[in-house]
């Protein structure tokens, strides 16, 4: 699998993703997408972080399985990312993030995926990564809901080590929810973003 | 003046909390960056905005 994947991306960059640890906060249909594609692509080190159990609802967009439901979705998705790619280091995590232990829960990666749902959520992680996180890159994400254009999902480095990725207005609302298309296209535009910085591309 | 997420407005001598009142802005749902460097959210009633400043407000939509 090294080789294969040596040829794929080339001797150096697959040294770089190797060695390298991502954290992803929220294992839902933005986590849970991000998660298999840095898998796939190499990252050697994930660590995943969620309090919640697969429901029902989630299999309409997130990467867990009808016979998972109930399962709590760190270890239901370390399970399905053993299956793909078994040489990924894999540290769930059944817990939830907060200002007070994020400092020690996060302090290993290098980058840090925010893929939380709720708003206030997100902008906890955001401020305690870049208030108590100085090394870390942080790739977070707002505004995926609805069937809009696939093409408004884009990413952009707001400042720094911060980058935000989605079309910054689509929320969840009465009327509006989450599709699976437009979900992994912003967890896509995250994970590529984490592969760009780990790959030294710190550009959009 | 003071930019705004690209945009010039007059609210030098402002502070972050009352700027982000006065735009309508949930402060539980933001991120600020002024000058590149993130505003931690106890000194929101501390912060003043200066002349020349460059400040990039995010507020956070739910959905993941």
């Amino acid at each position: 699998m090294d080789r294969a994947l040596r040829r794929r991306a080339g001797g150096e960059l697959r040294d770089r993703f190797k060695g390298a640890t991502a954290a992803v906060c929220g294992l839902g249909g933005l986590g849970s997408n991000i998660a298999v594609s840095l898998a796939r692509a190499g990252v050697g080190t994930l660590l995943l972080f969620d309090f919640d159990r697969v429901d029902v609802s989630n299999l309409n967009r997130q990467q867990y399985k009808a016979a998972q439901v109930g399962m709590e979705k760190a270890l239901a998705l370390a399970e399905n990312l053993r299956e793909i790619s078994p040489y990924t280091a894999l540290r769930p995590h059944v817990v939830r993030l907060t200002e007070e232990n994020v400092p020690e829960l996060l302090a290993e990666a290098q980058v840090i995926c925010e893929a939380f749902d709720r708003p206030e959520e997100k902008s906890m992680l955001v401020n305690a990564v870049l208030e108590k996180l100085p090394d870390a890159y942080l790739v977070a994400a707002s505004g995926m809901a609805g069937l809009g254009s696939a093409n408004s999902i884009r990413t952009r480095r707001v400042a720094g080590r911060f980058y935000l990725c989605g079309d910054g207005v689509s929320g969840v609302s009465e009327e509006t929810g989450l599709f699976s298309t437009r979900a992994a296209l912003c967890a896509a535009h995250q994970a590529h973003m984490v592969l760009r910085i780990l790959a030294g591309e710190f550009d959009v | 003046m003071v930019t705004v997420n690209g945009t010039k407005a007059d609210i030098a001598g402002m502070t972050v909390a009352a700027y982000l009142a006065s735009a309508g802005y949930d402060p539980a749902r933001v991120a600020v960056e002024q000058n590149g460097a993130i505003v931690p959210k106890a000194r929101y009633d501390a912060a003043v905005l200066n002349d020349g400043d460059s400040v990039e407000v995010v507020s956070f939509v739910g959905g993941g």
